[in-house]
């Protein structure tokens, strides 16, 4: 068991995801950045579809109800056990009754706890991840709360040893990124001045943004052919424009379908660069072929498992 | 109708397109080759996903290859040519109008009907679930009389009770859960239409051909009081 003392801004339970009931509306959830929540697996010694905590913005307090490992990766944040600063990316033992706290934040925006055995709650559709808009899995579909406590699975196998460490695989500094896009399907509706637009601007993200999706400011999107979209699937990285022009780029949380034209897709291995800005940072794009996303992606993998 | 086109959709999606447009014969395809793709269960692939008139594939791009999903697709298109119908009928209870259908007279006007007119149009078709999105369960149906095909609401309401039966333009559907949303409410059903705790959490599934029964505030009370 762990108690939350403070549930921080907006705690959630999140595995790997809900797939497999998109056709049935069902948003699949799960970490904004995936590969800080697989990376903190790793280094405890989970499976990747073990459910971690992400921590949004501001921390949790938490205490342990038993001898377990963890480990926190992600945004930085100043970690402290009882009274000892701790470090990110590192596998850390704490024994029953000792305090986890989330001090102030240095870089990035969501971190990811995750404890030997990992967290456990009633599976929903397959999975355990929180979708807080449909009140779906996690601990009753919401973020945590003062006084809340948490299962934990069974620490079957130890695997990771106390000290272990590792580098962050995802940049969580700086006020901003750039990040890839593969144009399409939509962009011709743009004009042949969309893509260039898109590439120029500098959108910053505004407060009007969450695990669905970030709504961003910048120079609008003009569509030159007009007319409606049927709507259809839409997935994370989808970076879809209403009539405002004013982009909006789909995050864990979307929803399955969608209507407005889609002028790009942010790159797998980007989007857990997104997921660590917030809003006020800005983001800028940068087109870029299938080729070039697959070796990003590989290369991350790579980084990832080494 | 034979015409498809395939679409990237980023770097761990694919789109089969038919004809744009909502069209029953259209979908049944969708449907046809979304249902294929599902049985077939290829590795690496996450989620296949019906729209109105493409399917969608999602996959994992460090387990396939975008090479072999766009095969996977190639052959799927190519062989249900037919149309596969879901069937199923379902009957759902609808009391219309009072606090559970608000919109009902502003339809009414815009019809330029009464409201037990716009009632006898909307219960008196049957409708197709073309594809589910927006929130789980979500079905829209289609289509409906377009006297009474109202266009969404200029500014959505923050909550839309569960239950809540609503227009948008040619389409209706059924709030499985309460949402943020702009469709102009007519009714409200009393019986649950998503519950993600059953074996069989969804009461519509794409393809499937809805009705609406008209029922009285007393019916909604002893039915709603009957569902858990």
């Amino acid at each position: 068991m762990i108690d939350v003392l403070q549930p921080g801004l907006l705690t959630t339970i999140q595995d790997s995801g809900r797939w497999g009931h998109q056709h049935f509306g069902v948003p699949v959830a799960g970490p904004m950045d995936r590969s800080s929540h697989r990376l903190a697996n790793l280094l405890v010694g989970n499976r990747a579809s073990c459910a971690t905590l992400e921590v949004t913005l501001v921390g949790p307090q938490l205490a342990f109800g038993r001898d377990l490992l963890f480990a926190v990766t992600g945004a930085e944040f100043d970690l402290v056990l009882d009274d000892g600063r701790l470090a990110m990316n590192t596998v850390h033992a704490a024994r029953a009754g000792q305090r986890l706290s989330f001090g102030p934040r240095r870089a990035g925006a969501r971190a990811y706890l995750a404890v030997a055995g990992g967290f456990d709650s009633p599976p929903v559709l397959g999975s355990r991840a929180t979708h807080v808009g449909s009140a779906t899995g996690g601990l009753d579909g919401r973020a945590l709360r003062t006084g809340d406590r948490l299962a934990l699975g069974a620490d079957v196998e130890r695997t990771a040893r106390p000290g272990d460490a590792r580098q962050g695989v995802v940049r969580v500094a700086g006020p901003g990124a750039r990040v890839r896009f593969i144009p399409g399907p939509h962009d011709d509706r743009f004009g042949p001045r969309g893509i260039a637009t898109l590439e120029a601007g500098r959108y910053r993200i505004t407060t009007d943004s969450n695990r669905m999706g970030y709504r961003l400011a910048g120079p609008p999107l003009e569509q030159a052919a007009a007319g409606e979209l049927i709507s259809c699937a839409v997935p994370t990285g989808a970076i879809q424009v209403p009539p405002s022009g004013e982009p909006i780029l789909l995050m864990a949380d979307h929803q399955t379908t969608g209507g407005y034209p889609r002028i790009g897709t942010v790159i797998t291995a980007d989007v857990p660069v997104v997921a660590q800005r917030s809003p006020s940072d800005w983001l800028e794009f940068e087109a870029c072929t299938l080729e070039v996303a697959l070796r990003a992606l590989i290369a991350h993998e790579r980084k990832l498992l080494e | 109708m034979d015409g498809w086109t395939l679409t990237r959709v980023g770097d761990a999606a694919l789109a089969v397109e038919f004809e744009q447009r909502i069209d029953p014969a259209v979908n049944a395809r969708a449907l046809a080759v979304g249902a294929a793709l599902r049985a077939a269960r290829h590795a690496g692939v996450l989620d296949v996903v019906e729209g109105f008139c493409t399917v969608t594939v999602v996959f994992d791009p460090l387990r396939t290859d975008v090479r072999r999903v766009a095969a996977e697709l190639e052959t799927a298109a190519e062989r249900q040519r037919g149309s596969v119908e879901a069937g199923g009928e379902v009957a759902l209870p609808v009391c219309y109008g009072g606090p559970h259908g608000p919109d009902l007279e502003q339809v009414a006007a815009f019809a330029g009907c009464s409201a037990d007119e716009v009632v006898a149009l909307h219960s008196g078709a049957v409708y197709r679930v073309y594809m589910l999105g927006f929130l789980p369960g979500f079905a829209y149906l289609g289509s409906v009389e377009p006297r009474i095909a109202i266009p969404r609401r200029r500014s959505p309401r923050l909550r839309v009770p569960a239950g809540s039966v609503g227009i948008a333009g040619l389409q209706t559907g059924v709030y499985p859960l309460e949402a943020p949303g702009g469709w102009h409410l007519i009714g409200r059903c009393p019986v649950g239409i998503c519950d993600l705790e059953r074996a069989e959490p969804f009461r519509l599934r794409a393809g499937h051909r809805v009705r609406f029964e008209p029922i009285t505030e007393a019916e909604y009370s002893l039915q709603v009081e009957s569902e858990p």
